[in-house]
């Protein structure tokens, strides 16, 4: 590809953007009354900046997104528009090296598509929006940063630099009753998660050394390392409790990798920081969060667990879809009885993430698409909702189900998106849901048909997971339609609201456009993505056997 | 040939281009949206009209469909995997392309008149169209009724679209795209009035909630659907119709055992499975037994317009599924014993036709009525699938739709009529009890005088339901499915015989207590005929309620089956299928016998409600015939109260107790906080060991050092005395030391 530093472009500008805004004037210096324009302009100035950054990292984005569309159409395979490798920490095998295939791009433009519509929803931030505005362009750095990270230790920088300011981001401007708390739970959370991936990367990488291949974190080292069969030679003696007997790294390190990943992929039973983070988030942070971080938890699954240690995949994720089938059910049902709005969106990104891993866990190309493509729709699906969300809480002061009501009368707009988004979530065909829930179900029941496990059986309770998965689809469409009636539909009842309730800003609009767009796009032609995840997802599923 | 496919992408993509032009532009003039979905509708109509042609001029259309198609999801990598959608003409097709187009266009025509005026308009802003003043004195926005007609109109248009995908798709996925699009329609139009209370009838459902009961309801049944399309697709590596259906080796590899390894389902083959899944979802969709109960709430739709759509196009999806997929359900089947699903489909159906007739009997709302009749005849076309009656189901599914669209749309008109009539009586000073019901049968009365055109078309339409012999397209389809029966499997015809009894009872019934006699109230009193718009329809659908069953007169039927030439439909739609299904001799036992139950159902109904019309405060005979009976077929057999004891509230409880309560903040937030907890209480005692132990060691040394010190500072006196007998004492030591080292050890 000759577009060389695209890639470099998307990641640095949000971090350029960070340090220009931290460079700023101090608003909190000037007197609130007599330099009452001077702030003005100063905030204008901080939002555009923001705006601008954000706004050119997703052009960018949308750039790479069709290159890379067309290197597929062009018949190549691997990574794409690579930056790199550049030596970073020689002694430890660490560059600089970036690089994008057809799973990662669309999750590229989906954080530049969050982000962006993150930036527009929040403008009318006034506490501290120079500090809000610059934290908020670290997080977007960091998470596009793993993205397109091809070097192992690099996705791990990027991995802690996007949790740290949404720690910040939450306890300081989250919702009162619950930040500290929430930011608390998900930081220790992820952390944890990540530190016992970080563990397994490391000793993977000592392996390597070991094994006399070149040793490094970039992840074509790796993939080298993986098909010489270093991962797959006996590496521990396992307990006598788990039956003795040695067993390979691949094997014995699988699951620690996977779920410490899938920690943020809200995996059960480690889902509980979700939707208390979430919730206590400021709008256009529980959009990045729910909508890209908890994908960058699934993407890192993926990309170190799946696709370097398919020996493993093979033996742990047959059983590891016993949980993808909790999060589903489990997460449908606790929202359907929540009673604030915040928390009903909360638990169902939880149902939703349990479909990705589970689209993971079918191991076959049809069904991995299909976690692909519901990994950018239930992005954008839940970014749409929780900017609806803020925006109801912005004007109402309260998201109690019970109390909310008529809502589509003062903002139809807000209404009509919110349906849409719901109908997503609900897998409505001709929008993006279907295309991505329906591949899971097929890749499910082929799956049921044809995976043989480890032992020689075929795995046909595959089956009995998609028909129970399917009731988790039953249940959506329940809370969906609760919610929908209850906040949007009936009277509005003028005299319980003391200030006059308005419709939402022009740029407020502009943003729920955009989401919109992309969920409506992909429904109606789905090959506008699919064939992207599709070829990237085809080396990975070919390890395991199920292309 | 070549134009065959955007014609056939025109034909949905007009009515669904209206429903975004209406959203998103003439939301803001309720003429121009009339004229949008008007325009859309006839262009469809005509487009319909010319594909419709080009089938039927086709020679040999069974073999060879008019087909065309596009890769819409590409699964897997190569082509031959990817599902494509494409439209299928083939002669099930072109009659779906018959009746479709025709029943929405003067649904359409209907609608704009019907959303033109009526009472409802002042109820659901409780304002009319003056502005508002709320209690605090605040102006409130003037309601906006255009936007909510002009809402109304994009919805029905919308609804078109997805019937017509679905009529014209190629494969099942296309088809279910259709179907789920028409589940949300059903939604949105159920629920159109969502700010509709019943304040004064609290027990009854409100139209928010039966849209939501509606789409929670078939969505039971879709999902078990979605499976059996996965399934399909991952066996058969396809879903197209002809590529399934239309070949034999793929049907012959279905017809194998689904569960080999499971005793209790061995003898299950996939097809069977797969069948047994899809007909799930028209239970839903069709609303039979035991998914049935969201039909009659989808009566608080509009008025009747969505509850024609409900009734009369929408819930036939669910039908022409299981014509469309019976090959599949009947793999393996010889002609004699039926295969699982067409057991299951046999049951349920004839099952669910008595069933619903029977509640009918006692219902007291007109559009109710209709509600479970349609119940009731979907159960007939289940039933004749299921003992493979494929032509006489698609026959009637025909003759259905346009009769049923007719009595809907008549009752609508009675309703609109009762309603103005209301208001005029309320001008001239009547007045009303809080709770009158403009769709209670027991207000009317006497209507025949008051709106003869909606009494005509409606007498039609209801002998058409009724199967009255001869002369209305319901008799040759139903007679056709009672034959079949009558020839296969006596235990299906006893039941649907005594379905057709009661049918005809409850249609003279209907008839009896809404146009004969005198007006029981004032509103029926002074009911006026409705515009035209609402008329022409009526009359249009009453010529095809009348002609339509001439296609399908059996070839061995006196007189008529010579002077008609043959039995057309039967020849047309039987071509469908691999191989022809064998027309049956004609015979006259199952033709007397349906004849005779028709009669003698609207005879009764005639001596009991029409011969002595019901008076004012009457109550209904047969309440006092029927006793307990009675109440039970009202309460229609309490199948709502049992579900909600049985699955909402349980499943609510096990969520929010168990689920929510229990397990994610209990056990999984409590082991969580356990954990901080002690970890917390480890740091404190951490504290305590810095605190006591490690502070305390370098303390205490120190202190140690301190308080040594300081003791022997006592030792620098200053006086020259004490340091000399402490020398002295210290020297005598010494000596003692040494003497005793060198001598005394």
């Amino acid at each position: 590809m000759n577009s060389p530093f695209l890639l470099t472009i998307i990641t640095f500008t949000p971090i350029v953007a960070a340090v220009i805004l931290f460079l700023m004037p101090d608003e909190g210096r000037l007197d609130p009354h007599k330099d009452k324009e001077r702030i003005t302009s100063l905030r204008t100035a901080i939002r555009c900046i923001a705006a601008a950054a954000t706004f050119i990292s997703l052009s960018v984005s949308l750039i790479v997104y069709f290159q890379v569309n067309q290197a597929y159409a062009a018949g190549k395979t691997g990574f794409f528009l690579e930056d790199g490798p550049w030596t970073w920490v020689p002694q430890i095998g660490i560059s600089y090296h970036l690089g994008v295939d057809g799973v990662s791009a669309p999750m590229v433009l989906l954080t530049g598509l969050a982000s962006f519509c993150g930036v527009l929803i929040s403008w009318h931030i006034d506490d501290r929006p120079r500090e809000f505005f610059a934290f908020f362009m670290l997080l977007v750095a960091g998470v596009y940063g793993v993205f397109v990270a091809l070097d192992i230790f690099q996705l791990f920088f990027f991995y802690e630099l996007a949790i740290f300011p949404m720690y910040i981001l939450i306890a300081t401007w989250g919702w009162k009753v619950s930040r500290e708390y929430a930011a608390m739970k998900l930081t220790l959370y992820i952390l944890v998660g990540s530190v016992v991936a970080l563990v397994g990367v490391i000793a993977m990488y000592f392996l390597v050394q070991g094994a006399g291949m070149t040793a490094s974190f970039d992840i074509k080292d790796l993939i080298a390392a993986r098909d010489a069969g270093v991962f797959d030679q006996p590496y521990v003696t396992l307990p006598a409790v788990l039956g003795g007997g040695m067993v390979s790294f691949a094997k014995a390190w699988f699951p620690f990798i996977f779920i410490g990943f899938g920690v943020l992929a809200g995996i059960f039973p480690f889902h509980n920081w979700s939707p208390d983070g979430h919730v206590a988030a400021p709008t256009a942070v529980s959009m990045i969060h729910a909508g890209v971080l908890m994908k960058m938890g699934a993407y890192a699954a993926l990309r170190v667990g799946v696709m370097l240690l398919p020996e493993g995949a093979q033996m742990h994720l047959p059983w590891l879809i016993g949980l993808t089938l909790i999060n589903v059910v489990y997460g449908s049902l606790i929202a359907m009885v929540q009673r604030d709005f915040k928390y009903v969106i909360g638990f169902s990104s939880v149902s939703h993430m349990g479909l990705v891993s589970m689209g993971f866990a079918t191991m076959n190309l049809t069904g991995m698409t299909g976690a692909g493509l519901q990994m950018f729709s239930h992005g954008v699906m839940t970014a749409l909702f929780f900017s609806c969300v803020g925006m109801v809480y912005d004007r109402a002061h309260t998201r109690d189900i019970p109390s909310l009501g008529g809502f589509g009368h003062k903002m139809p707009l807000v209404a009509g998106a919110f349906i849409i988004g719901g109908l997503v979530s609900m897998g409505m065909p001709g929008l993006s849901g279907f295309v991505a829930e329906f591949p899971i179900f097929v890749g499910l029941w082929q799956s049921a048909q044809s995976l043989t496990l480890p032992g020689g059986q075929v795995a046909w309770y595959y089956a009995v997971i998609a028909i129970l998965a399917v009731l988790g689809i039953v249940i959506t469409a329940a809370y969906v339609l609760r919610v929908i009636q209850r906040v949007f539909f009936g009277e509005f009842d003028e005299s319980k609201w003391h200030d006059p309730i308005g419709d939402v800003t022009v740029l407020d609009k502009i943003a729920l456009a955009i989401l919109v767009f992309w969920l409506v796009a992909i429904g109606l032609y789905p090959p506008i993505m699919e064939t992207m995840v599709s070829a990237g997802m085809k080396p990975i599923a070919l390890l395991l056997g199920g292309a | 040939m070549e134009n065959i496919g955007l014609i056939a992408f025109l034909i949905p993509a007009s009515p669904l281009l209206a429903f975004f032009i209406i959203l998103l532009f003439t939301r803001h003039s309720k003429l121009a949206s009339d004229i949008v979905a008007m325009v859309a509708i006839l262009f469809t109509w005509v487009l319909a009209g010319i594909l419709l042609y080009l089938a039927l001029t086709t020679p040999h259309l069974g073999e060879e469909p008019l087909t065309a198609g596009l890769v819409w999801l590409p699964l897997g990598d190569a082509v031959t995997d990817s599902l494509r959608m494409g439209v299928l003409v083939d002669p099930l097709g072109a009659v779906m392309l018959f009746f479709v187009p025709l029943t929405a266009t003067m649904i359409f025509i209907y609608s704009t008149g019907y959303m033109a005026s009526g009472s409802y308009w002042t109820e659901v802003t409780g304002e009319g169209d003056h502005d508002a003043v709320d209690t605090a004195g605040r102006k409130l926005k003037k309601f906006d009724a255009t936007a909510w007609k002009a809402r109304f109109m994009a919805f029905i248009a919308l609804f078109a679209g997805a019937m017509l995908i679905l009529s014209l798709a190629d494969n099942l996925l296309l088809l279910f795209v259709g179907w789920e699009i028409m589940g949300l329609c059903s939604y949105l139009l159920i629920g159109f009035w969502h700010n509709r209370v019943y304040a004064n009838q609290p027990k009854r459902i409100t139209p928010m909630l039966a849209g939501i009961k509606a789409f929670m309801t078939t969505r039971v049944g879709d999902m078990p659907m979605l499976v059996g399309i996965a399934w399909l697709y991952s066996f058969t590596g396809t879903l197209n119709f002809r590529e399934i259906l239309y070949n034999p080796e793929v049907l012959e590899g279905l017809n194998v055992l689904a569960f080999p390894n499971v005793p209790a389902l061995a003898g299950v083959t996939v097809a069977g499975a797969i069948g047994i899944l899809l007909f799930m979802g028209a239970i839903g969709k069709s609303a039979q037994f035991p998914l049935h109960t969201w039909l009659p709430d989808a009566m608080e739709g509009p008025t009747p317009v969505s509850a024609m759509i409900h009734a009369a196009t929408m819930v036939s999806a669910g039908v022409y599924m299981i014509i469309r997929m019976f090959p599949l359900m009947s793999a393996g089947w010889d002609g004699h014993a039926l295969t699982l699903p067409m057991q299951v489909m046999a049951s349920v159906g004839a099952f669910t036709a008595l069933f619903a007739a029977t509640i009918a009997v006692a219902q007291c709302d007109v559009k109710k009525v209709l509600a479970y009749s349609t119940i009731s005849q979907l159960g007939y076309m289940v039933a004749a699938v299921g003992i493979g009656a494929y032509v006489a189901a698609a026959f009637h599914l025909m003759t259905h739709a346009i009769f049923k669209a007719l009595l809907f749309m008549g009752s609508g008109s009675i309703i609109h009529a009762v309603e103005h009539g209301e208001e005029h009586a309320h001008h001239h000073g009547h007045h009303f009890p809080i709770d009158f019901d403009a769709q209670d049968m027991f207000n009317m009365g006497g209507l025949w005088k008051r709106i003869p055109v909606t009494a005509w078309t409606f007498l039609i339409g209801g002998l058409a339901l009724s199967g009255f012999p001869f002369v209305t397209a319901g008799f040759w389809s139903k007679d056709e499915i009672l034959a079949d029966a009558f020839a296969h499997n006596p235990t299906v015809f006893w039941v649907l015989a005594a379905a057709a009894f009661l049918t005809a009872f409850y249609t003279m019934r209907q008839i009896g207590l809404t146009f004969a006699g005198e007006p029981r109230t004032h509103a029926a009193e002074e009911a006026t005929q409705t515009d035209w718009r609402m008329n022409l329809p009526l009359v249009v659908l009453a010529f095809f309620a009348v002609f339509a069953g001439y296609v399908g007169v059996h070839e061995g039927f006196p007189v008529l089956g010579k002077l008609l030439g043959g039995n057309f439909f039967h020849h047309f739609v039987g071509s469908t299928l691999l191989k022809e299904p064998e027309a049956l001799a004609f015979s006259w036992a199952p033709v007397l016998l349906s004849i005779g139950i028709a009669l003698s159902g609207l005879l009764i109904g005639w001596l009991v409600y029409v011969r002595r019309p019901l008076q004012a405060e009457d109550e209904d005979p047969l309440k006092k015939v029927l006793g307990p009976i009675y109440t039970l077929l009202e309460n229609k057999y309490y199948f709502d109260e049992l579900y909600d004891l049985i699955f909402v509230r349980p499943s609510k409880w096990v969520s929010e107790q168990i689920v929510y309560l229990l397990l994610d903040k209990q056990i999984i937030d409590g082991f969580l906080h356990f954990v901080a907890r002690f970890f917390e209480w480890l740091a404190f005692r951490n504290k305590d060991f810095d605190t006591y132990v490690v502070n305390g060691l370098g303390d205490s040394v120190a202190e140690g050092i301190g308080k040594t010190s300081d003791s022997f500072k006592y030792v620098q006196s200053g006086r020259i005395q004490q340091y000399m007998a402490i020398a002295i004492a210290g020297v005598l030591m010494l000596v003692g030391v040494f003497v005793w080292a060198l001598f005394l050890r």
